[in-house]
Protein backbone atom coordinates (compact mmCIF):
# COMPACT_ATOMS: atom_id res chain seq x y z
CA UNK A 1 0.00 0.00 0.00
CA UNK A 2 1.54 3.28 -1.10
CA UNK A 3 -0.09 6.64 -0.49
CA UNK A 4 0.41 9.66 -2.71
CA UNK A 5 0.10 13.07 -1.04
CA UNK A 6 -0.02 16.07 -3.36
CA UNK A 7 1.80 19.03 -1.82
CA UNK A 8 0.16 22.42 -1.47
CA UNK A 9 2.62 25.19 -2.35
CA UNK A 10 3.17 28.39 -4.30
CA UNK A 11 6.39 27.23 -6.05
CA UNK A 12 8.43 29.03 -3.35
CA UNK A 13 7.32 27.46 -0.09
CA UNK A 14 5.43 24.45 1.18
CA UNK A 15 2.08 25.31 2.82
CA UNK A 16 1.49 23.96 6.37
CA UNK A 17 -1.65 22.21 5.04
CA UNK A 18 0.63 19.54 3.60
CA UNK A 19 1.94 18.65 7.10
CA UNK A 20 -1.65 17.87 8.08
CA UNK A 21 -2.42 15.83 4.99
CA UNK A 22 0.68 13.73 5.73
CA UNK A 23 -0.73 13.22 9.25
CA UNK A 24 -3.94 11.86 7.69
CA UNK A 25 -1.85 9.63 5.42
CA UNK A 26 0.05 8.36 8.46
CA UNK A 27 -3.27 7.44 10.08
CA UNK A 28 -4.12 5.32 7.02
CA UNK A 29 -0.77 3.55 7.30
CA UNK A 30 1.57 2.57 4.49
CA UNK A 31 4.39 4.02 2.49
CA UNK A 32 3.89 7.78 1.95
CA UNK A 33 5.19 9.64 -1.09
CA UNK A 34 4.72 13.33 -1.83
CA UNK A 35 4.21 14.84 -5.26
CA UNK A 36 5.37 18.42 -5.79
CA UNK A 37 4.04 19.63 -9.12
CA UNK A 38 5.02 23.15 -10.09
CA UNK A 39 7.67 25.22 -11.74
CA UNK A 40 11.03 26.15 -10.18
CA UNK A 41 9.79 24.43 -7.05
CA UNK A 42 12.96 22.69 -5.85
CA UNK A 43 12.88 24.43 -2.45
CA UNK A 44 9.38 23.12 -1.87
CA UNK A 45 10.55 19.58 -2.60
CA UNK A 46 13.51 19.88 -0.24
CA UNK A 47 11.20 21.11 2.49
CA UNK A 48 8.63 18.35 1.81
CA UNK A 49 11.41 15.76 2.18
CA UNK A 50 11.80 16.72 5.84
CA UNK A 51 8.22 15.81 6.77
CA UNK A 52 8.16 12.87 9.17
CA UNK A 53 6.93 9.59 7.73
CA UNK A 54 7.55 10.45 4.07
CA UNK A 55 9.66 7.98 2.10
CA UNK A 56 10.02 9.77 -1.21
CA UNK A 57 9.33 13.15 -2.82
CA UNK A 58 8.53 13.26 -6.53
CA UNK A 59 9.12 16.57 -8.26
CA UNK A 60 7.36 17.33 -11.53
CA UNK A 61 8.96 20.63 -12.47
CA UNK A 62 7.38 21.97 -15.63
CA UNK A 63 6.09 25.28 -16.94
CA UNK A 64 2.64 23.72 -17.46
CA UNK A 65 2.30 23.17 -13.68
CA UNK A 66 3.42 26.68 -12.68
CA UNK A 67 -0.08 28.02 -12.04
CA UNK A 68 -1.61 24.83 -10.62
CA UNK A 69 -4.11 24.67 -13.48
CA UNK A 70 -6.49 21.80 -12.70
CA UNK A 71 -6.55 20.59 -16.31
CA UNK A 72 -2.78 19.93 -16.30
CA UNK A 73 -2.29 18.79 -12.69
CA UNK A 74 -5.38 16.57 -13.06
CA UNK A 75 -3.78 14.72 -15.97
CA UNK A 76 -0.51 14.32 -14.05
CA UNK A 77 -2.21 13.00 -10.90
CA UNK A 78 -4.44 10.64 -12.90
CA UNK A 79 -1.38 9.31 -14.73
CA UNK A 80 0.79 8.80 -11.64
CA UNK A 81 -2.08 7.87 -9.37
CA UNK A 82 -2.75 4.49 -10.98
CA UNK A 83 0.05 2.87 -9.01
CA UNK A 84 -1.11 4.11 -5.58
CA UNK A 85 -3.69 2.81 -3.13
CA UNK A 86 -4.63 6.28 -1.86
CA UNK A 87 -4.34 9.80 -3.24
CA UNK A 88 -4.67 12.63 -0.74
CA UNK A 89 -4.56 16.38 -0.80
CA UNK A 90 -5.81 19.27 1.31
CA UNK A 91 -9.44 20.38 0.94
CA UNK A 92 -8.16 23.82 -0.06
CA UNK A 93 -9.37 25.65 -3.16
CA UNK A 94 -6.42 24.15 -5.06
CA UNK A 95 -7.13 20.59 -3.93
CA UNK A 96 -10.87 20.93 -4.48
CA UNK A 97 -10.15 22.16 -7.98
CA UNK A 98 -7.88 19.45 -9.39
CA UNK A 99 -8.52 16.31 -7.33
CA UNK A 100 -12.11 15.55 -8.48
CA UNK A 101 -10.81 15.96 -12.01
CA UNK A 102 -8.10 13.36 -11.40
CA UNK A 103 -10.62 11.05 -9.68
CA UNK A 104 -12.96 11.15 -12.68
CA UNK A 105 -10.08 10.38 -15.03
CA UNK A 106 -9.22 7.39 -12.80
CA UNK A 107 -12.95 6.46 -12.83
CA UNK A 108 -13.23 6.43 -9.03
CA UNK A 109 -15.28 8.44 -6.58
CA UNK A 110 -13.74 11.02 -4.29
CA UNK A 111 -14.44 11.44 -0.60
CA UNK A 112 -14.35 15.14 0.25
CA UNK A 113 -13.36 16.85 3.48
CA UNK A 114 -12.28 13.81 5.52
CA UNK A 115 -12.09 14.66 9.23
CA UNK A 116 -11.11 11.22 10.56
CA UNK A 117 -9.51 8.03 9.28
CA UNK A 118 -11.11 4.87 10.71
CA UNK A 119 -9.15 2.40 8.60
CA UNK A 120 -7.57 2.18 5.17
CA UNK A 121 -11.00 2.15 3.50
CA UNK A 122 -13.29 3.81 6.06
CA UNK A 123 -13.42 7.55 6.57
CA UNK A 124 -15.50 10.11 8.42
CA UNK A 125 -16.75 13.31 6.82
CA UNK A 126 -19.33 15.99 7.64
CA UNK A 127 -22.13 16.97 5.27
CA UNK A 128 -25.28 19.15 5.46
CA UNK A 129 -23.12 22.07 6.64
CA UNK A 130 -21.68 19.94 9.43
CA UNK A 131 -25.10 19.05 10.86
CA UNK A 132 -24.51 15.37 10.11
CA UNK A 133 -21.36 13.25 10.20
CA UNK A 134 -21.12 10.23 7.89
CA UNK A 135 -18.86 7.23 8.25
CA UNK A 136 -18.29 5.91 4.74
CA UNK A 137 -16.54 2.86 3.34
CA UNK A 138 -14.95 3.09 -0.08
CA UNK A 139 -14.84 0.07 -2.37
CA UNK A 140 -12.86 1.92 -4.99
CA UNK A 141 -9.50 0.43 -5.98
CA UNK A 142 -7.88 3.82 -5.46
CA UNK A 143 -9.14 5.90 -2.56
CA UNK A 144 -9.15 9.56 -3.51
CA UNK A 145 -9.57 11.89 -0.52
CA UNK A 146 -9.43 15.58 0.27
CA UNK A 147 -8.48 16.22 3.89
CA UNK A 148 -10.04 18.85 6.13
CA UNK A 149 -6.77 20.13 7.53
CA UNK A 150 -8.33 21.77 10.59
CA UNK A 151 -9.17 18.27 11.86
CA UNK A 152 -5.56 16.99 11.90
CA UNK A 153 -2.38 18.04 13.70
CA UNK A 154 0.54 18.45 11.33
CA UNK A 155 3.47 16.02 11.40
CA UNK A 156 6.89 17.14 12.59
CA UNK A 157 9.84 17.79 10.28
CA UNK A 158 12.28 15.09 11.27
CA UNK A 159 12.33 13.12 8.05
CA UNK A 160 14.90 12.86 5.31
CA UNK A 161 13.21 11.46 2.24
CA UNK A 162 14.84 11.13 -1.14
CA UNK A 163 13.92 13.78 -3.72
CA UNK A 164 13.38 12.33 -7.18
CA UNK A 165 12.74 14.41 -10.28
CA UNK A 166 10.15 12.93 -12.63
CA UNK A 167 9.83 13.73 -16.27
CA UNK A 168 6.10 13.76 -16.73
CA UNK A 169 4.76 16.74 -18.63
CA UNK A 170 1.07 17.22 -19.32
CA UNK A 171 -0.58 20.18 -20.92
CA UNK A 172 -4.28 19.79 -21.68
CA UNK A 173 -4.11 22.96 -23.75
CA UNK A 174 -7.60 24.16 -22.81
CA UNK A 175 -6.81 26.70 -20.12
CA UNK A 176 -4.31 29.38 -19.22
CA UNK A 177 -3.53 31.64 -16.30
CA UNK A 178 -4.37 35.30 -16.93
CA UNK A 179 -3.83 37.13 -13.65
CA UNK A 180 -3.89 36.81 -9.89
CA UNK A 181 -4.86 39.27 -7.23
CA UNK A 182 -3.73 38.08 -3.81
CA UNK A 183 -4.72 39.71 -0.53
CA UNK A 184 -1.64 40.94 1.29
CA UNK A 185 -1.64 40.24 4.99
CA UNK A 186 0.96 40.10 7.72
CA UNK A 187 -1.37 38.20 10.01
CA UNK A 188 -1.42 34.42 10.37
CA UNK A 189 -3.40 32.53 7.74
CA UNK A 190 -6.86 31.54 8.92
CA UNK A 191 -6.19 27.84 8.40
CA UNK A 192 -3.26 27.77 10.81
CA UNK A 193 -4.04 30.64 13.20
CA UNK A 194 -4.20 29.78 16.92
CA UNK A 195 -6.65 32.63 17.52
CA UNK A 196 -9.18 34.10 15.09
CA UNK A 197 -11.16 37.32 15.48
CA UNK A 198 -14.14 37.45 13.11
CA UNK A 199 -16.51 40.26 12.27
CA UNK A 200 -20.01 40.20 10.83
CA UNK A 201 -22.66 42.58 9.62
CA UNK A 202 -22.61 44.27 13.01
CA UNK A 203 -19.29 45.87 12.08
CA UNK A 204 -21.33 48.23 9.86
CA UNK A 205 -18.49 49.07 7.46
CA UNK A 206 -15.00 48.14 6.35
CA UNK A 207 -13.29 50.92 8.27
CA UNK A 208 -14.55 49.51 11.55
CA UNK A 209 -12.63 46.29 10.85
CA UNK A 210 -9.52 48.28 11.87
CA UNK A 211 -10.69 47.79 15.48
CA UNK A 212 -10.73 44.02 14.98
CA UNK A 213 -7.33 44.13 13.32
CA UNK A 214 -5.94 45.95 16.34
CA UNK A 215 -7.41 43.27 18.59
CA UNK A 216 -6.05 40.55 16.30
CA UNK A 217 -2.56 42.06 16.42
CA UNK A 218 -2.66 42.10 20.23
CA UNK A 219 -3.61 38.41 20.25
CA UNK A 220 -1.44 37.29 17.32
CA UNK A 221 -4.69 36.33 15.64
CA UNK A 222 -6.00 35.93 12.11
CA UNK A 223 -9.00 38.00 11.02
CA UNK A 224 -12.08 36.30 9.59
CA UNK A 225 -15.54 37.40 8.53
CA UNK A 226 -19.07 36.18 8.02
CA UNK A 227 -20.67 36.06 4.60
CA UNK A 228 -22.72 39.15 5.43
CA UNK A 229 -19.56 41.17 6.02
CA UNK A 230 -18.02 39.92 2.77
CA UNK A 231 -21.15 40.47 0.69
CA UNK A 232 -21.48 43.98 2.08
CA UNK A 233 -17.95 44.64 0.79
CA UNK A 234 -16.41 45.24 4.24
CA UNK A 235 -13.60 42.74 3.59
CA UNK A 236 -12.34 40.50 0.75
CA UNK A 237 -14.05 37.14 0.28
CA UNK A 238 -11.02 35.00 1.09
CA UNK A 239 -11.63 36.03 4.72
CA UNK A 240 -15.00 34.28 4.81
CA UNK A 241 -15.40 31.57 7.43
CA UNK A 242 -18.20 29.08 6.87
CA UNK A 243 -19.65 26.19 4.89
CA UNK A 244 -18.60 27.79 1.63
CA UNK A 245 -15.59 29.72 2.88
CA UNK A 246 -12.78 28.53 5.10
CA UNK A 247 -13.27 25.89 7.76
CA UNK A 248 -11.28 26.73 10.87
CA UNK A 249 -10.75 25.20 14.29
CA UNK A 250 -8.50 27.56 16.28
CA UNK A 251 -7.96 27.44 20.03
CA UNK A 252 -9.91 30.67 20.41
CA UNK A 253 -12.54 32.07 18.06
CA UNK A 254 -13.98 35.50 18.84
CA UNK A 255 -17.18 36.23 16.90
CA UNK A 256 -17.99 39.92 16.87
CA UNK A 257 -21.33 41.14 15.54
CA UNK A 258 -22.04 37.75 13.95
CA UNK A 259 -25.50 36.25 14.46
CA UNK A 260 -24.39 32.64 13.94
CA UNK A 261 -26.28 31.31 10.90
CA UNK A 262 -26.00 27.57 10.14
CA UNK A 263 -23.62 28.33 7.27
CA UNK A 264 -21.23 30.30 9.50
CA UNK A 265 -21.31 27.78 12.36
CA UNK A 266 -20.32 25.07 9.85
CA UNK A 267 -16.97 26.80 9.49
CA UNK A 268 -16.02 27.43 13.11
CA UNK A 269 -17.95 25.29 15.57
CA UNK A 270 -15.03 22.93 16.13
CA UNK A 271 -13.02 25.78 17.64
CA UNK A 272 -11.82 24.94 21.15
CA UNK A 273 -13.13 28.06 22.85
CA UNK A 274 -15.74 30.32 21.27
CA UNK A 275 -16.42 33.86 22.46
CA UNK A 276 -19.46 35.75 21.17
CA UNK A 277 -19.88 39.49 21.42
CA UNK A 278 -23.31 40.60 20.26
CA UNK A 279 -25.96 43.03 21.41
CA UNK A 280 -28.81 40.69 20.44
CA UNK A 281 -29.37 38.21 23.30
CA UNK A 282 -31.34 35.96 20.91
CA UNK A 283 -28.47 35.59 18.42
CA UNK A 284 -27.90 31.85 17.71
CA UNK A 285 -24.14 32.34 18.19
CA UNK A 286 -24.74 32.40 21.96
CA UNK A 287 -25.92 28.78 21.77
CA UNK A 288 -22.43 27.59 20.83
CA UNK A 289 -20.35 30.21 22.65
CA UNK A 290 -18.34 29.21 25.72
CA UNK A 291 -18.29 32.84 26.80
CA UNK A 292 -20.92 35.31 25.69
CA UNK A 293 -21.01 39.03 26.23
CA UNK A 294 -24.26 40.77 25.41
CA UNK A 295 -23.10 44.29 24.64
CA UNK A 296 -22.41 46.77 21.88
CA UNK A 297 -19.25 45.76 20.05
CA UNK A 298 -18.34 49.43 19.64
CA UNK A 299 -17.98 49.61 23.44
CA UNK A 300 -16.45 46.18 23.90
CA UNK A 301 -13.73 46.05 21.24
CA UNK A 302 -12.05 49.35 22.21
CA UNK A 303 -12.20 48.26 25.86
CA UNK A 304 -10.59 44.91 24.95
CA UNK A 305 -7.92 46.68 22.93
CA UNK A 306 -7.18 48.90 25.89
CA UNK A 307 -7.05 46.19 28.52
CA UNK A 308 -5.11 43.50 26.67
CA UNK B 1 -24.48 29.89 -27.90
CA UNK B 2 -26.26 27.35 -25.77
CA UNK B 3 -25.77 27.12 -22.01
CA UNK B 4 -26.53 23.98 -20.04
CA UNK B 5 -27.26 24.46 -16.34
CA UNK B 6 -27.38 21.35 -14.15
CA UNK B 7 -29.39 22.00 -10.97
CA UNK B 8 -30.22 20.00 -7.84
CA UNK B 9 -33.20 19.77 -5.52
CA UNK B 10 -31.92 19.96 -1.94
CA UNK B 11 -33.25 20.69 1.51
CA UNK B 12 -33.77 24.43 1.97
CA UNK B 13 -30.67 26.19 3.27
CA UNK B 14 -32.48 27.59 6.30
CA UNK B 15 -33.50 24.16 7.56
CA UNK B 16 -31.35 22.51 10.20
CA UNK B 17 -31.53 18.81 9.39
CA UNK B 18 -31.76 16.08 12.01
CA UNK B 19 -30.18 12.66 11.86
CA UNK B 20 -32.60 9.69 11.86
CA UNK B 21 -32.72 7.75 15.12
CA UNK B 22 -31.48 4.58 13.38
CA UNK B 23 -28.36 6.48 12.19
CA UNK B 24 -28.86 5.51 8.54
CA UNK B 25 -29.29 8.99 7.09
CA UNK B 26 -30.66 12.44 7.76
CA UNK B 27 -34.43 12.77 8.05
CA UNK B 28 -35.76 14.72 5.08
CA UNK B 29 -39.43 13.87 5.49
CA UNK B 30 -41.74 16.90 5.41
CA UNK B 31 -38.88 19.36 5.06
CA UNK B 32 -38.95 22.31 2.72
CA UNK B 33 -37.01 21.54 -0.46
CA UNK B 34 -35.52 24.16 -2.77
CA UNK B 35 -33.17 24.65 -5.66
CA UNK B 36 -29.58 24.47 -4.35
CA UNK B 37 -28.45 28.10 -3.77
CA UNK B 38 -25.32 27.73 -5.93
CA UNK B 39 -27.43 26.25 -8.76
CA UNK B 40 -29.75 29.24 -8.53
CA UNK B 41 -26.75 31.51 -9.08
CA UNK B 42 -25.81 29.39 -12.13
CA UNK B 43 -29.33 29.78 -13.57
CA UNK B 44 -29.21 33.54 -12.95
CA UNK B 45 -25.83 33.88 -14.68
CA UNK B 46 -27.05 31.88 -17.70
CA UNK B 47 -30.19 34.02 -17.96
CA UNK B 48 -28.10 37.20 -17.73
CA UNK B 49 -25.86 35.93 -20.56
CA UNK B 50 -29.02 35.37 -22.59
CA UNK B 51 -30.32 38.84 -21.79
CA UNK B 52 -26.96 40.27 -22.82
CA UNK B 53 -27.34 38.55 -26.20
CA UNK B 54 -24.37 36.24 -25.58
CA UNK B 55 -26.42 33.08 -25.12
CA UNK B 56 -29.30 32.02 -27.34
CA UNK B 57 -30.73 29.18 -25.28
CA UNK B 58 -30.58 28.14 -21.63
CA UNK B 59 -31.33 24.48 -20.89
CA UNK B 60 -31.62 23.23 -17.30
CA UNK B 61 -31.10 19.60 -16.37
CA UNK B 62 -31.64 17.81 -13.10
CA UNK B 63 -30.96 14.24 -12.03
CA UNK B 64 -33.55 12.91 -9.61
CA UNK B 65 -37.05 11.60 -9.10
CA UNK B 66 -40.18 13.32 -10.43
CA UNK B 67 -40.17 15.80 -7.55
CA UNK B 68 -37.14 17.58 -9.01
CA UNK B 69 -39.39 18.83 -11.84
CA UNK B 70 -40.56 21.39 -9.29
CA UNK B 71 -37.03 22.88 -9.19
CA UNK B 72 -36.72 22.66 -12.99
CA UNK B 73 -39.97 24.71 -13.16
CA UNK B 74 -38.44 27.24 -10.77
CA UNK B 75 -35.46 27.60 -13.10
CA UNK B 76 -37.80 27.97 -16.09
CA UNK B 77 -39.65 30.72 -14.21
CA UNK B 78 -36.32 32.47 -13.67
CA UNK B 79 -35.79 32.55 -17.42
CA UNK B 80 -34.44 29.20 -18.63
CA UNK B 81 -35.97 27.99 -21.93
CA UNK B 82 -36.51 24.28 -21.39
CA UNK B 83 -35.77 21.49 -18.97
CA UNK B 84 -34.49 17.94 -18.95
CA UNK B 85 -35.12 15.54 -16.10
CA UNK B 86 -32.93 12.46 -15.83
CA UNK B 87 -35.36 10.27 -13.96
CA UNK B 88 -33.99 8.08 -11.18
CA UNK B 89 -35.03 7.13 -7.65
CA UNK B 90 -31.43 6.47 -6.69
CA UNK B 91 -29.20 9.08 -5.13
CA UNK B 92 -26.17 8.94 -7.41
CA UNK B 93 -22.70 9.98 -6.24
CA UNK B 94 -21.02 12.90 -8.05
CA UNK B 95 -19.12 10.60 -10.44
CA UNK B 96 -22.36 9.00 -11.68
CA UNK B 97 -24.03 12.40 -11.94
CA UNK B 98 -21.04 13.65 -13.95
CA UNK B 99 -21.35 10.63 -16.28
CA UNK B 100 -25.07 11.29 -16.79
CA UNK B 101 -24.42 14.98 -17.41
CA UNK B 102 -21.63 14.09 -19.82
CA UNK B 103 -24.15 12.18 -21.96
CA UNK B 104 -26.52 15.15 -21.86
CA UNK B 105 -23.62 17.42 -22.86
CA UNK B 106 -22.91 15.14 -25.84
CA UNK B 107 -26.56 15.36 -26.92
CA UNK B 108 -27.02 19.08 -26.34
CA UNK B 109 -23.55 20.29 -27.32
CA UNK B 110 -23.55 23.45 -25.15
CA UNK B 111 -20.78 26.05 -25.26
CA UNK B 112 -20.83 26.49 -21.50
CA UNK B 113 -21.96 24.20 -18.72
CA UNK B 114 -22.70 26.28 -15.61
CA UNK B 115 -23.02 24.46 -12.30
CA UNK B 116 -23.01 25.41 -8.65
CA UNK B 117 -19.66 24.88 -6.93
CA UNK B 118 -21.25 22.54 -4.41
CA UNK B 119 -24.60 21.36 -3.15
CA UNK B 120 -25.43 22.26 0.41
CA UNK B 121 -26.57 18.71 1.22
CA UNK B 122 -23.65 16.57 0.03
CA UNK B 123 -21.03 19.36 0.38
CA UNK B 124 -18.88 17.41 -2.10
CA UNK B 125 -17.74 20.12 -4.49
CA UNK B 126 -16.91 17.55 -7.21
CA UNK B 127 -19.50 17.29 -9.97
CA UNK B 128 -18.39 20.21 -12.19
CA UNK B 129 -14.75 19.17 -12.04
CA UNK B 130 -15.62 15.53 -12.81
CA UNK B 131 -17.84 16.52 -15.73
CA UNK B 132 -15.09 18.76 -17.14
CA UNK B 133 -12.64 15.85 -16.89
CA UNK B 134 -14.97 13.40 -18.66
CA UNK B 135 -15.79 15.91 -21.40
CA UNK B 136 -12.15 16.97 -21.76
CA UNK B 137 -13.13 20.60 -21.19
CA UNK B 138 -11.39 23.34 -19.26
CA UNK B 139 -12.88 24.29 -15.89
CA UNK B 140 -13.40 27.60 -14.14
CA UNK B 141 -14.38 26.64 -10.61
CA UNK B 142 -15.61 28.94 -7.80
CA UNK B 143 -16.34 31.72 -10.29
CA UNK B 144 -17.07 35.21 -9.05
CA UNK B 145 -16.98 36.71 -12.56
CA UNK B 146 -17.58 35.24 -16.00
CA UNK B 147 -16.89 37.02 -19.28
CA UNK B 148 -17.14 35.62 -22.77
CA UNK B 149 -14.47 36.90 -25.09
CA UNK B 150 -14.78 35.39 -28.58
CA UNK B 151 -14.05 31.68 -28.32
CA UNK B 152 -12.79 31.98 -24.76
CA UNK B 153 -14.35 32.27 -21.33
CA UNK B 154 -12.55 34.51 -18.85
CA UNK B 155 -13.31 33.27 -15.36
CA UNK B 156 -12.30 35.04 -12.15
CA UNK B 157 -12.06 32.42 -9.43
CA UNK B 158 -12.26 32.80 -5.67
CA UNK B 159 -9.22 31.03 -4.24
CA UNK B 160 -7.58 30.88 -0.81
CA UNK B 161 -5.65 34.12 -0.56
CA UNK B 162 -7.46 36.10 -3.22
CA UNK B 163 -8.67 35.92 -6.81
CA UNK B 164 -7.26 34.26 -9.91
CA UNK B 165 -8.40 34.78 -13.50
CA UNK B 166 -8.10 31.99 -16.06
CA UNK B 167 -8.90 31.85 -19.77
CA UNK B 168 -10.71 28.72 -20.97
CA UNK B 169 -11.28 27.53 -24.52
CA UNK B 170 -14.96 26.97 -25.25
CA UNK B 171 -16.75 24.69 -24.63
CA UNK B 172 -15.96 24.92 -20.93
CA UNK B 173 -17.35 24.10 -17.51
CA UNK B 174 -17.86 26.90 -14.97
CA UNK B 175 -18.93 26.45 -11.34
CA UNK B 176 -20.43 29.35 -9.43
CA UNK B 177 -19.42 30.91 -6.15
CA UNK B 178 -21.79 32.96 -4.02
CA UNK B 179 -20.53 36.29 -5.26
CA UNK B 180 -21.09 35.71 -8.98
CA UNK B 181 -24.48 37.41 -8.85
CA UNK B 182 -27.65 38.04 -6.87
CA UNK B 183 -30.39 35.73 -8.20
CA UNK B 184 -33.72 37.35 -9.06
CA UNK B 185 -37.12 36.32 -7.80
CA UNK B 186 -39.55 34.72 -10.20
CA UNK B 187 -42.57 36.93 -10.92
CA UNK B 188 -46.06 35.44 -10.96
CA UNK B 189 -46.49 35.94 -14.76
CA UNK B 190 -43.15 34.19 -15.30
CA UNK B 191 -44.18 31.34 -13.02
CA UNK B 192 -47.37 30.95 -15.09
CA UNK B 193 -45.38 31.11 -18.36
CA UNK B 194 -42.95 28.49 -17.05
CA UNK B 195 -45.77 25.97 -16.82
CA UNK B 196 -45.93 25.92 -20.62
CA UNK B 197 -42.21 25.51 -21.17
CA UNK B 198 -41.21 21.97 -22.12
CA UNK B 199 -39.53 19.46 -19.80
CA UNK B 200 -38.31 16.27 -21.44
CA UNK B 201 -37.76 13.18 -19.33
CA UNK B 202 -34.99 10.72 -19.98
CA UNK B 203 -33.51 7.88 -17.94
CA UNK B 204 -30.02 6.67 -17.08
CA UNK B 205 -30.77 3.59 -19.26
CA UNK B 206 -31.60 5.78 -22.26
CA UNK B 207 -28.38 7.67 -21.69
CA UNK B 208 -26.48 4.40 -21.41
CA UNK B 209 -25.15 5.06 -17.92
CA UNK B 210 -25.28 2.59 -15.05
CA UNK B 211 -25.43 4.32 -11.70
CA UNK B 212 -22.78 2.76 -9.52
CA UNK B 213 -22.16 3.38 -5.86
CA UNK B 214 -18.72 2.47 -4.65
CA UNK B 215 -19.05 4.38 -1.41
CA UNK B 216 -21.17 2.76 1.27
CA UNK B 217 -22.55 4.87 4.09
CA UNK B 218 -22.01 2.85 7.28
CA UNK B 219 -23.62 5.33 9.63
CA UNK B 220 -24.75 8.91 9.95
CA UNK B 221 -24.50 10.64 13.31
CA UNK B 222 -25.19 14.03 14.80
CA UNK B 223 -22.09 16.06 15.46
CA UNK B 224 -20.91 16.28 19.05
CA UNK B 225 -23.16 18.92 20.49
CA UNK B 226 -21.75 22.08 21.94
CA UNK B 227 -23.60 23.33 24.90
CA UNK B 228 -24.04 26.98 25.63
CA UNK B 229 -21.43 28.33 27.99
CA UNK B 230 -21.68 31.22 30.36
CA UNK B 231 -22.61 34.84 29.85
CA UNK B 232 -20.16 37.33 31.26
CA UNK B 233 -21.11 40.81 32.38
CA UNK B 234 -18.11 42.87 31.45
CA UNK B 235 -14.97 43.08 29.37
CA UNK B 236 -12.89 42.66 32.54
CA UNK B 237 -14.67 39.41 33.37
CA UNK B 238 -14.25 38.15 29.81
CA UNK B 239 -10.49 38.75 29.86
CA UNK B 240 -10.25 37.18 33.32
CA UNK B 241 -12.10 34.03 32.17
CA UNK B 242 -10.02 33.69 29.00
CA UNK B 243 -6.82 34.04 31.01
CA UNK B 244 -7.49 31.89 34.04
CA UNK B 245 -10.31 29.51 33.10
CA UNK B 246 -9.90 28.82 29.37
CA UNK B 247 -6.18 29.73 29.42
CA UNK B 248 -6.24 30.76 25.76
CA UNK B 249 -4.76 34.25 26.01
Amino acid sequence: MTILVIAEHDNASLKPETHKVVAAATAIGGDIEILVAGHNCQDVAVNAATLSGVSKVLVADNQSYADQLAENIGLLVADLGKSYSHILTAASTTGKNFLPRAAALLDVNQISDVIRVESSDTFVRPFYAGNAIATVKSQDTIKVLTIRTSAFDGVTQEGSAAVVAIDNAHDAGVSSFVSGEMTESERPELGSARVIVSGGRGMQNGENFAMLEELADKLGAGVGASRAAVDAGFVPNDMQVGQTGKIVAPELYIAVGISGAIQHLAGMKDSKVIVAINKDPEAPIFQVADYGLEADLFDVIPALNEQL
Amino acid sequence: MKILVPIKRVVDYNVKVRVKSDNTDVDLSNLKMSINPFCEIAVEEAVRLKEAGVASEVVVVSVGDKACQEQIRTALALGADRGIQVDTDQKPLPLSIAKLLHKVVEQEDPSIVLLGKQTIDGDNNQTGQMLAALAGMGQGTFASELKIDGDKALVTREVDGGLVTVALSLPAVVTTDLRLNEPRYASLPNIMKAKRKPITVTTPEELGVTIESTVEVLKVESPASRSAGVMVDSVEQLIEKLKTEAKVI
